[in-house]
């Protein structure tokens, strides 16, 4: 008569885990559970996508940034660095730079004080509350090129809001959108009407999870609102004021839509953004070798912005 | 609350709330009014409500036919990027593996770099494939390029479920494509909702991406559309802004329906840190 089999077995899966496993029975247990086909099944679908349009393409961009070519054919004028000598020898080029910088200044330096002071004064839950936030948040949900759209009629001279006020003043209405300058700054006008309600969300999100006993202590101690908010609320809420930031930054390397929609880059394409830059003089015209070289200095650049931000926030978590 | 810090705050936030809305009264408006109107009166109700721009454009297939192009694309968009990027943080999460880190690591890269570096390369591949004025040259890489973020959100989330839950149902003799199905699935629903918003809106809101391979305008997403439109029309402010108004329908019917799941969705970074 065997033993009894279930304190075989019970003996058996007590001792399995001490053994230690070979490559063959590693191989045959991950069989069993199906670990082994889970992987093989899973995965390949991720990677393929990933590799085939993702990895590729960049590594592509900056083999072909060193070709003069149309796209048509295999690239075989090789130019050296003649490419990137261009894009940086291109004075549009260089204002295109200069635009995405100052987003990024408004941006630091009007947007986000603007949402944080905003996100503090709607972060409870009180009704009023919550329907400003939907509205602040409505911007946001549309499309850069539908956003681009309705100030390009608002700035437009003849129509619009612009156009109306000067003529109740008596004033000849200036055409926003045609003048160097002025265009650019229309652009840093709705960047902020558009992309506020995004940095406003995540400081309320934020300004949430600053603890309410620290809040109500100090409230007992006779500390003033306004101690309160520049003595607690704002140095916990510093991480999101940087992750902020970083968005911007990030999203100003995005800009493309709002400009292809406001001004076209124009008037004469002193309003362009990197990428509207790499669009209108790479992607239009097939110079597919001069464009990649764009896209690879913006990929740079991205790349610089990442490390950057991850040694601020590296310090930041140090520094807790 | 004292009564002067009350004023303060709400004359802030009706001004705020001002900036942000006027533009689109004016424009939901504008589509109202002929070219004269618009003129002289750009924030005023019509002198006479023109509902011609509004019903010219619902009345014709093309406006149609562009919306149904945004929808096919968004959904498939939506699904596959679900999809794949479940099944791949499900595998770098539960299971262990030689290079789970690497790979990790690896799916990971593109969260350092936006689209548009690598746009021409992409439009190559899509033409090489075979895949110009379709769908899937837009569907494909909008989900290739959502993976890395997506994959990131959904993994950490599938590593915080109790494991348990897991170990309990390997001991049953669950297989991990069954467990995959019937409890890592159902549990994440929330963070499904989030990639689910930011693959929708990120797609029904693309533009550069079509731009560049769809030429054909029966294929054409609405973005591409509306600027078509107002290249044709564009000294005709009403007949644009009406376009424009209707175009904004969708979007603000979705935020109105689930406001909470989009701005959480939207702003999923700042709980990613």
């Amino acid at each position: 008569m065997p033993p009894n089999p279930t304190l075989i077995e019970k003996v058996a899966v007590q001792k399995a885990p001490l053994r230690k496993a070979s490559l063959t029975s590693a191989l045959r247990s991950s069989y069993r559970s199906g670990s082994l086909a889970t992987v093989l099944l899973f995965l390949p679908p991720a990677l393929l996508f990933f590799t085939l349009f993702v990895i590729l393409p960049v590594g592509e961009a900056s083999f072909f940034s060193f070709f003069n070519w149309n796209g048509y054919g295999a690239p075989h004028k090789w130019v050296d660095f003649e490419n990137y000598i261009r894009v940086f020898n291109d004075p549009v080029f260089r204002v295109s730079l200069t635009n995405n910088l100052l987003v990024i200044l408004v941006s630091a330096f009007v947007q986000v004080p603007l949402a944080l002071w905003v996100a503090l004064l709607i972060a409870d839950q009180t009704r009023s509350s919550v329907v400003f936030r939907a509205i602040f948040f409505v911007p946001y949900i549309l499309a850069d090129i539908v956003a681009g759209l309705i100030w390009r009629y608002l700035f437009d001279g003849d129509y619009g809001i612009i156009g109306t006020f000067c003529r109740w003043l008596g004033l000849e209405a200036p055409e926003v959108l045609a003048q160097t300058g002025w265009a650019t700054a229309a652009l840093l006008v709705v960047v902020v009407w558009k992309y506020f309600g995004f940095h406003m969300a995540l400081f309320i999100a934020g300004r949430q999870n600053v603890p309410m006993d620290v809040i109500e202590s100090a409230r007992i101690d006779g500390a003033t609102r306004w101690n309160i908010t520049r003595f607690i609320v704002l140095p916990l809420m510093r991480p999101v004021v940087v992750l902020s930031l970083f968005f911007s930054l990030l999203g100003s390397l995005q800009l493309f839509d709002l400009i292809i929609a406001l001004t076209d880059g124009g008037p004469l394409n002193s309003s362009h953004s990197a990428v509207s830059y790499l669009y209108t003089f790479g992607i239009k015209r097939m110079r597919v070798g001069f464009g990649s070289a764009v896209g690879v200095v913006l990929f740079i650049l991205c790349v610089l912005v990442m490390l950057f931000y991850k040694r601020i926030f590296m310090r930041e978590a140090e520094s807790k | 609350m004292k009564p002067l810090f009350n004023y303060y705050r709400w004359l802030v936030l009706v001004v705020v709330a001002g900036f942000c809305l006027i533009p689109l009264w004016a424009t939901i408006i504008g589509g109202f009014k002929t070219n004269g109107d618009l003129r002289t009166n750009a924030l005023g109700l019509p002198r006479q409500w023109i509902p011609d721009n509004y019903l010219s454009i619902v009345t014709t297939a093309r406006f149609w036919q562009m919306l149904w192009n945004s929808t096919v694309i968004a959904t498939f968009t939506v699904i596959l990027t679900l999809l794949v990027s479940s099944l791949a943080a499900y595998t770098l999460a539960h299971i262990r593996f030689a290079g789970r880190k690497w790979i990790a690591n690896y799916l990971t890269l593109g969260l350092t770099f936006p689209f548009a570096t690598a746009v021409l390369p992409v439009f190559i591949r899509v033409r090489d494939l075979g895949l110009l004025d379709t769908y899937w040259g837009v569907i494909l890489p909008q989900v290739a390029f959502n993976l890395s973020f997506s994959i990131v959100l959904l993994r950490s989330f599938f590593a915080e479920l109790p494991r348990e839950l897991f170990e309990a149902a390997i001991m049953d003799g669950c297989s991990y494509p069954r467990i995959f199905w019937k409890i890592t699935l159902p549990l994440s629903r929330p963070i499904l909702a989030t990639v689910a918003v930011l693959a929708l809106v990120g797609s029904w809101n693309n533009y550069l991406l079509p731009l560049v391979t769809i030429n054909d305008d029966a294929v054409y997403p609405w973005p591409l559309g509306i600027m078509q439109f107002q290249g044709q029309y564009s000294t005709d402010w009403g007949k644009v802004l009406a376009f424009v108004s209707l175009t904004m329908v969708p979007a603000i019917t979705l935020y109105l329906l689930a406001q909470k799941q989009i701005i959480a969705g939207l702003t999923s970074g700042a709980v990613k840190g």
